[in-house]
This record gives structure tokens, C-alpha cells and sequence, in this order.
């Protein structure tokens, strides 16, 4: 991207430095090129442990039944009969599904037109600023917002829709941002020429725009869809949890998140171990969804 | 775009029939309203959220909520104090641990680390953003925290002697666990926003410093650092607003006791945890202080984020007018990228 300290060719300076330096300056140097080199080694020691102990715990509670099995709630006891966590993993493919396909049209809608017609404008300003809004508003604040909007207003309860409609919230500033700087990135020339050859606008966006920012783009949405899967605080009062595997987005729905949250508190051993399987699971649904995310970024032209 | 005729008085093919203007008038309608909708979603949100947090205000009055040190919700006492406080020391805790790890590690990715381990080591460290908040206090919970519960005691007991650190009985789930677990959490937002930031100084500042003979750390004191200074400010302040709105992981590791802890490693509450906790049977006045605590929250994140920005954006802008141009305003949107990731 630009020029990084590996630029400066430090050999011969290293050699004109080497007469210069006081020991005193150079055991400084030493040490706090050791403290920063420590730091980050840190920063990798809390990654190591998390992956270590999600694959140690994680693993042992994998089996056949624990991905075709509803829990069964019948927990006091523990043993064998908790149950697994397929409608976990059910309810959060759905939720997040139906939270992509709100949040992704949307998003991707405000995006162009904050590039290809708000531009420089003060509306187009004050959208973007209330899009930042967005992206530091905590996900538990959605929750609320949702609670009141579509459960005390509706007079309802909870649904899986609701959950959905909460995680849509928190996917769009992150799908709206990352599509902008996509759209930013495709060449004015391409516009122009499409432009110049009597093409209409709508036609320039849809035949030259999005298909050439389409990678970048998806790349974008896949990292949105990532973040909204693992989060729990807007489900816990806009979908709820429930045991059974449930299709239809307008009752109750189980989620991976919520799930291990329940889990968690519970003071049985056997519970807890299904929270470590389904964490790992959970983890390896978003890491894949990051993977995939990345190795489209790297096939994309633009970027 | 009105199309000129051409002199043999056809009509042009740029000429377009007023119909099929049409798709494009309906598409920037379409569009703008679509924007309007997002102004609009928030304010309506906020309106009704203050709606629904009046009653407890009214009750209580907006200071008596917000400093009151009494939440008791059998006696219908809705004092918020120790939940901001727990959340204030947990994000601060976060900060103090978390700001000086990832700034190290920007600093080594950017400048001291081979070419080879760069993208690997920058990987690793976003690979820390990919993982749950709930699985943070999986684990936070049930390894780092009974792991760590022995050298908590120890260091309370030695320093007995300072208030609010040492001197108590140091439980399971506390102030300082959550701290450290949310500091793991900011570090990948920091780190990468501090990235971003080190690699717009110019190769000109750095050159300069080691030409007069500056050593390497010398070089990362006098030219990166106070370069990236409101950068880095910037990042640590976008990673606050994410430790102040951290809930679930702080729902379990904080202990939901309400009360204000009487030293650094006792149980404690968060604003963000009172709801998660409490909400699901809450009634009432009750409902009405959680929304509240949300709206205190909610405000809380706005003025910290708001700072934040203003910082990362003012870093941006002044590398660009040192001739970054492109690198910074890939820096900005990145930084922006960074907060959704």
C-alpha cells in the first residue's frame, strides 16, 4: 500500500549509526524493541488459549446426535438426555438469513446512493454520520429498539422475525460502509464511458457499477453476516429461545448464540460441555464465513 | 446529457423518450428515500426509547437515576451508579490493558516485523474479532477466570494496603476478569485501526530519523508516534465505545451483583448487563429503569464514538495533507471497516 520502515535500506545507515550510538541508547533501543515485541506476543497468547480450549472442549461434546437432536430442557439431571443443538443451529441459519436479505438490499441501496447521488451534499453527509450512529450503537440497544417497535407496539410477542429485524439493524452500517468504499473504488472512467455511449443512469449503475464491485461487495456482506451471527444481546428479547426446531420465522426461535448463553448459567456439567460444542460450532460457521469473505477480496480487481 | 440532434434532423439515439427516463427518476427516488429511511429509523427509535425510559426518570429523576447508589428492584429503587460504575472501571480496565498490547503489536506488524510475518501476524490478530461475545465468556468463565483466581488473591493480598485494589476476597467472576476480557476483545478494533494509521507516515519522516542517526525505537518515538497520535487516540476510543456496549460476555463474568463493588476484584454490574439479566421478567417501573440504563448507555456510546471519529477523521486529513492522499483515504474507510468487522 504505501511505503513501510522496510523502504529505508538500513544496512549502510545501521553501519554509520553503529559508531554513533551510545550504549546507553542502544540498550534502550534494545529493550524497547523487546517490550514491543512482547506485547505482541501477548496480544497472540488469548488466541491460542481460546482456540485451544474451543477444540479440546468443543470436540469432546461433538458426536452424531448432538447436531440431530433438539435439546430437550431435561437438564437438572444432566446425563445424556440434554439433548444437542439442531434447532440452534436451524434457528440461526434462519434468522441470520432473513436478516441478510433485509439488511443486504438495504444496505447495498443506501450505499449507492450515497456514491452515485448524494456524493458531497449535506444529506448525503448527514446520512453517513447517522450510519457511524449506527455502527456504535450497542447490539443490546437494538434489541431494545426492536422490543419496543415490534413487541410492545405490536402488542406481540416475541418472534424469530423480530430477531431477525434486530441483527438486520446491527448488519447495516457494516454492509453500508464497506459496499461505499467498493463503489468509490469502481474507475469514473468506467462510469463515463458507459455514460458517453447514451447508456441512462439506472443502466450504468446495474450493467457497470455493481457487477464490477460485486466481489468487494460480497466480501462485505459475508463479514456483515459473520459479525450478526454471533451475536446474542438482540435476540435475547426479540426471538427468544426455545427448545424445538422451528421453521416458521413468526414463532419462537432457538439461536447458537442464545443457546450457549442459557448453557453457560446452567450449574451442570453436561450442559456446559454442549455450550463448548456448539461455541466451536458457532465458530466455525463464522470463520468459514471470514474465509470465504477473504478469498473473495483476493479475487476481486478492485481493491 | 439532453441530446443534440443531428443535422440530418433524425432523431439522435441519445435523445431519450421521456418514458424510459422514467427508470431512472424512479431509481434516485427510490434511493433517496432509502437514505431518508435510515435518519429517520433512528430518530424514531430514540423518541421511543426516551418514551419508554420516562417513567423510571420520572420516578427517580434523570440525576437521582443516573448517581442514585441503590438498585433495588423489590424495593422499586432505581439508582443507577453502580452499574455505570461497573461499566466505567471495566472499560477503563479494558483500555489500560488492552491499548498498550495492541498498539505493541501495530507497531511490530508495521515496523519492526519481517515482510514474511506481517500478514500472517495481522491475520491472527483479527482472527481474535471473528470470535462471539458469548464464547469470550465461555471461556472467560469457566478457564480464564478460576485459572487466574490464585494470582488475583495473591496480588490482593500484597497490596492490601492500596484502597480499591487490594485487601478482599477475590470471587470468580469481578471487575478485573471482565477488564481483561474485554480487553481481548478491543484488541483486534485497535490494533487494526493503529495499523492503518502507522502505515500512512510518510517513509520521508522515518528515513529522516534514522538518517540522523536515530536508533530503530528512537525512530517509532520521534517520527511514527506522535504521527499517529490521534489515530491511535481514535482507535483506543472506538475500542471504548465497544468495551462500554460489551453485553453478554460482561453478563457473565461481571457477577450481576448490584451493588458497587468495594474493591477491584469483586463482583460488580454494567449497564448493558442489568438488561440482558433483568429484562426477561422485568415489570413495570423495573422495565422502565432497564430502558433507562439502555438510554444511558446508548448516550454513552454517542459521545464516545462521536469523539472517536472526529479524532480518526482529523488523523486521516492531516496525513493527507502531508501528500498520503490515497493510503489515508483508504485508511479512513478502513478504520471505518474496522469498527463494523
Amino acid at each position: 500500500m504505501s511505503a513501510h520502515g522496510s523502504s529505508v535500506d538500513g544496512s549502510e545507515l545501521g553501519q554509520l549509526a553503529r559508531f554513533a550510538v551510545s550504549p546507553a541508547r542502544r540498550r534502550k533501543d534494545r529493550i524497547a524493541r523487546g517490550s514491543i515485541l512482547a506485547g505482541t506476543v501477548i496480544a497472540l497468547i488469548p488466541l491460542v488459549l481460546i482456540v485451544y480450549y474451543l477444540l479440546r472442549k468443543g470436540l469432546g461434546a461433538w458426536s452424531t446426535s448432538f447436531f440431530t437432536t433438539d435439546p430437550t430442557g431435561n437438564t437438572f439431571f444432566g446425563g445424556s438426555n440434554i439433548g444437542g443443538i439442531k434447532s440452534a443451529i436451524l434457528g440461526t441459519i434462519e434468522i441470520v438469513a432473513l436478516a441478510s436479505a433485509i439488511a443486504v438490499p438495504i444496505g447495498i441501496g443506501v450505499a449507492i446512493w450515497l456514491v452515485e447521488y448524494g456524493k458531497g451534499s449535506w444529506f448525503a453527509q448527514t446520512v453517513r454520520f447517522f450510519v457511524d450512529v449506527l455502527t456504535g450503537v450497542p447490539s443490546i440497544v437494538f434489541g431494545l429498539f426492536v422490543y419496543i417497535v415490534l413487541v410492545v407496539g405490536t402488542g406481540s410477542t416475541y418472534a424469530g422475525y423480530k430477531g431477525s429485524i434486530a441483527l438486520s439493524l446491527l448488519m447495516l452500517p457494516v454492509v453500508i460502509r464497506s459496499a461505499e468504499v467498493i463503489l468509490l473504488l469502481v474507475p469514473a472512467a468506467l462510469r463515463e464511458s458507459a455514460l458517453a455511449l447514451g447508456a441512462p443512469r439506472w443502466r450504468v449503475i446495474f450493467n457497470i457499477v455493481l457487477p464490477t464491485a460485486l466481489p468487494g461487495m460480497i466480501t462485505g456482506v459475508l463479514l456483515a453476516v459473520a459479525r450478526a451471527a454471533g451475536e446474542t444481546a438482540p435476540l435475547l428479547f426479540t426471538a427468544a429461545a426455545t427448545l424445538k426446531t422451528n421453521f416458521n420465522l413468526g414463532g419462537f426461535m432457538n439461536s447458537l448464540p442464545v443457546q450457549i448463553y442459557k448453557d453457560v448459567t446452567s450449574p451442570t456439567t453436561a450442559v456446559v460441555n454442549r455450550a463448548w460444542g456448539a461455541a466451536l460450532t458457532l465458530v466455525v460457521m463464522i470463520l468459514l464465513l471470514n474465509l470465504i469473505a477473504r478469498l473473495i477480496a483476493r479475487r476481486s480487481r478492485l481493491a | 446529457m439532453e441530446a443534440a440532434s443531428i443535422p440530418g434532423g433524425e432523431r439522435s439515439i441519445l435523445e431519450r423518450s421521456p418514458l424510459s427516463r422514467l427508470p431512472d427518476r424512479a431509481l434516485k427516488l427510490g434511493l433517496t428515500a432509502l437514505a431518508a429511511l435510515i435518519l429517520a429509523l433512528i430518530v424514531y427509535f430514540f423518541i421511543r426509547l426516551v418514551g419508554q425510559a420516562r417513567p423510571a426518570f420520572a420516578k427517580e429523576g434523570v440525576f437521582g437515576f443516573v448517581l442514585g447508589n441503590d438498585w433495588n428492584v423489590s424495593a422499586e429503587h432505581f439508582g443507577a451508579l453502580p452499574l455505570l460504575v461497573g461499566t466505567l472501571i471495566t472499560s477503563a480496565l479494558a483500555l489500560l490493558i488492552g491499548v498498550p498490547v495492541a498498539v505493541a503489536s501495530a507497531v511490530y506488524a508495521t515496523e519492526l516485523c519481517p515482510l514474511r510475518l506481517r500478514a500472517p501476524l495481522t491475520i491472527l490478530v483479527e482472527l481474535l474479532a471473528a470470535v462471539p461475545s458469548v464464547v469470550y465468556g465461555l471461556w472467560g468463565i469457566f478457564f480464564l477466570a478460576p485459572k487466574l483466581q490464585g494470582a488475583e488473591q495473591w496480588i490482593a493480598d500484597r497490596l492490601s494496603f492500596v484502597p480499591f485494589i487490594g485487601g478482599g476476597l477475590v470471587t470468580i467472576p469481578n471487575y478485573f476478569i471482565t477488564g481483561l476480557v474485554l480487553a481481548i476483545m478491543i484488541l483486534p478494533i485497535v490494533s487494526a485501526i493503529s495499523r492503518e494509521v502507522m502505515s500512512t507516515v510518510p517513509a520521508d519522516h522515518k528515513e529522516a530519523a534514522l538518517g540522523l542517526g536515530a536508533t530503530r525505537w528512537e525512530m517509532i518515538r520521534l517520527a511514527v508516534l506522535p504521527y499517529c497520535r490521534s489515530g491511535i487516540v481514535g482507535g483506543a476510543m472506538l475500542g471504548l465505545g465497544r468495551a462500554i456496549g460489551e453485553t453478554i460476555a460482561v453478563t457473565i463474568l461481571i457477577g450481576d451483583a448490584p451493588k458497587l463493588g468495594d474493591h477491584l476484584f469483586a463482583q460488580g454490574y454494567s449497564l448493558a448487563a442489568v438488561i440482558a439479566n433483568e429484562f426477561g421478567e422485568a415489570q413495570g417501573v423495573h422495565r422502565s429503569a432497564l430502558f433507562a440504563a439502555g438510554l444511558v448507555l446508548f448516550v454513552l456510546t454517542l459521545l464516545v464514538n462521536g469523539i472517536a471519529r472526529v479524532l480518526v477523521v482529523r488523523a486521516a486529513r492531516s496525513s493527507s495533507s502531508n501528500g498520503g492522499g490515497q493510503t489515508t483515504s483508504a485508511a479512513g474507510t478502513l478504520a471505518d471497516a474496522a469498527v463494523g468487522a
